[in-house]
């Protein structure tokens, strides 16, 4: 008996020990949303008033919409559609990337594969700031600045990153199923397409929702390459946005804010299981 | 075949890491304001770098700061959530969520709410220390604290490394713990016998990720503090961004580009020499 005492204090223990740290976690998101609904006046009050005397909704399309005396107008609307058109581009490119290279390093057989999967694997450790300034004066020389092409263009090529986890996946796949393709007439195209990349799924689907995030929270690209304020990602926009020091309507902020973070929110919960599973294989295997 | 395939990575490899790399290596001794040619100035950059340049050391010494104050709370704190969520009570699972879910917040999103909940004034943080009976400091606008706040805030994003763990713990196989107990192993000696050597391999990981991502430390300095107060945020990277783009320096922001990989290299294998007296790589 004191022995199941002991298990069940145990337990209450670790329950309260999670509830107190998830509330800590949670609280500034919890905020961010109760702010997100406040009137003005009522986020500047001491003590803060937890909850609003009434929801304002339309905080949300005053956010989408913003027109301040001091920027100007800041339309939240273009720069989600701006930061979709980014992010789409960018997923399609780094999964139909990866996947050909990946399946050149981890299934066909080729001269020098090995030395340039080295070579691949040491570039992760050039930090980005090595590679700003002669990548901006590259863009620059195309003609690029100011257009979306420098955030999306290089996913078509492949990231060291995403090569490396995707080469793991696939090398898992046994190499019997490629030669019994091979024997009945398939070309290496068409055992990709129809053998490998079926099996491949779970895996494609990690390298998508980790391009999703990337992409969709990258600020050092737009902050480097879009000049047009027309043109801003919503993370550009939201810094835009919180830059204004004087006055700050903290309520607008945060629902602004609560736009640029929901998208990522949503997407984790339906790729809840693999994208798990991608980031806990991603640490194992380095 | 296997040359087709790959040749979407040759290009990429060639384009946009290989030819910008050599690039920023000849960069780094010319001066040069993106507008007109670069002139060449031999090694006048790192000299004055070295030499003459205060606020270089001072970024380098607060991102080394980071990487040694940061990086380790961060181990620390990753490894005992983990170990939080490997026990089996109820609602493990939404837990789990909880607690990973910050770390996938953007970071200018997450940056914006901060600066919001550490407002010295009518921020939840000073309002809730007030109920304490604490007068919070001012945070982000205080020297003394501007620097801890920022290490504090990266705990919050905590949950990314905490799901490796988790992962390393489940990859514990269970007999070890079975044999531990029929030697009469108590639950203090399985943590440091077992559990522990066998997480080293992912500390290790998160660790040298840990350093790298230091040095890359960004976002959260420009839209939090830009640097300030009195400069005491100003990152490595957020000042050779400044070197860059404020003062049209591109040469001398290759120069400082240059000696962070160095110094990330010269880091990451003396992390590699230290590996053989602490990382257990069980097979």
């Amino acid at each position: 008996m004191s022995k199941r005492r002991r298990h069940l204090f145990r337990q209450a223990l670790i329950q309260a020990t999670l509830i107190i740290l998830s509330v800590f976690f949670m609280l500034p998101l919890v905020w961010m949303v109760v702010t997100a609904l406040k009137p003005i006046d009522e986020t500047m009050t001491s003590p803060p008033v937890w909850f609003p005397s009434k929801l304002l909704w339309h905080n949300f399309t005053e956010a989408f919409a913003y027109n301040s005396k001091d920027l100007g107008y800041i339309p939240f609307l273009v720069y989600g559609k701006n930061t979709l058109f980014v992010t789409i581009l960018a997923v399609i490119g780094s999964v139909v990337s990866n996947s050909l290279v990946a399946y050149s390093f981890a299934r066909i057989r080729w001269r020098g594969r090995e030395l340039l999967f080295g070579i691949t694997l040491a570039t992760m450790m050039v930090p980005g700031p090595v590679l700003m300034v002669p990548m901006y004066a590259l863009f620059r020389d195309f003609g690029w600045i100011g257009t979306f092409r420098p955030l999306w263009v290089p996913t078509f090529f492949g990231s060291a990153f995403n090569i490396f986890l995707l080469r793991q996946f696939l090398r898992t796949i046994p190499m019997e199923l490629s030669e019994a393709a091979t024997l009945d007439g398939a070309s290496e195209w068409r055992t990709f397409i129809d053998v490998i990349v079926p099996l491949a799924r779970p895996a494609l689907v990690v390298i998508a929702v980790f391009t999703f995030l990337w992409a969709w929270n990258d600020f050092m690209g737009p902050l480097l390459y879009l000049t047009d304020q027309q043109t801003f990602t919503l993370s550009m926009g939201l810094q835009f946005f919180q830059s204004q020091h004087t006055g700050t309507p903290w309520n607008l902020l945060m629902a602004a804010s609560l736009i640029v973070v929901a998208p990522v929110i949503i997407v984790f919960f339906f790729a809840q299981k693999t994208f798990i599973q991608g980031i806990a294989t991603t640490g194992m295997k380095g | 075949m296997g040359y087709l395939f790959i040749s979407p990575w040759l290009i990429g490899f060639l384009v946009f890491t290989l030819a910008p790399f050599v690039t920023s290596i000849w960069l780094s001794f010319n001066r040069w304001n993106i507008v007109t040619a670069p002139v060449w100035v031999g090694a006048a950059n790192y000299r004055a770098l070295v030499a003459n340049d205060a606020l270089f050391w001072k970024s380098l010494f607060i991102t080394l700061k980071y990487a040694a104050v940061a990086v380790p709370m961060g181990v620390v704190a990753g490894v005992l959530l983990a170990l939080l969520l490997n026990c089996n009570v109820r609602g493990i699972a939404v837990y789990r969520t909880v607690l990973f879910l910050p770390s996938i917040v953007p970071a200018v999103a997450s940056s914006v709410v901060f600066v919001w909940i550490l407002n010295p004034q009518i921020g939840l943080v000073n309002a809730l220390l007030k109920r304490l009976g604490i007068i919070g400091p001012a945070w982000l606008a205080d020297t003394k604290w501007a620097f801890s706040s920022l290490v504090l805030m990266s705990l919050w994003g905590v949950g990314g490394s905490m799901v490796i763990y988790l992962a390393g713990l489940k990859d514990i196989p269970v007999y070890l713990y079975e044999a531990a107990i029929v030697d009469g192993a108590g639950p203090f000696v399985r943590m440091r016998k077992i559990t522990l050597p066998m997480l080293t391999p992912v500390i290790f990981f998160n660790l040298v990720m840990g350093v790298i991502g230091a040095f890359q430390y960004f976002t959260q300095a420009f839209i939090m503090t830009n640097g300030g107060p009195e400069e005491s945020t100003t990152f490595y990277a957020l000042y050779l961004f400044n070197r860059a783009w404020r003062y049209m320096d591109m040469g001398y922001a290759s120069a400082m580009a240059w000696i962070l990989f160095l110094i990330v290299v010269v880091i990451t294998a003396l992390l590699f020499r230290t590996q053989r007296k602490w990382v257990h790589y069980g097979g």
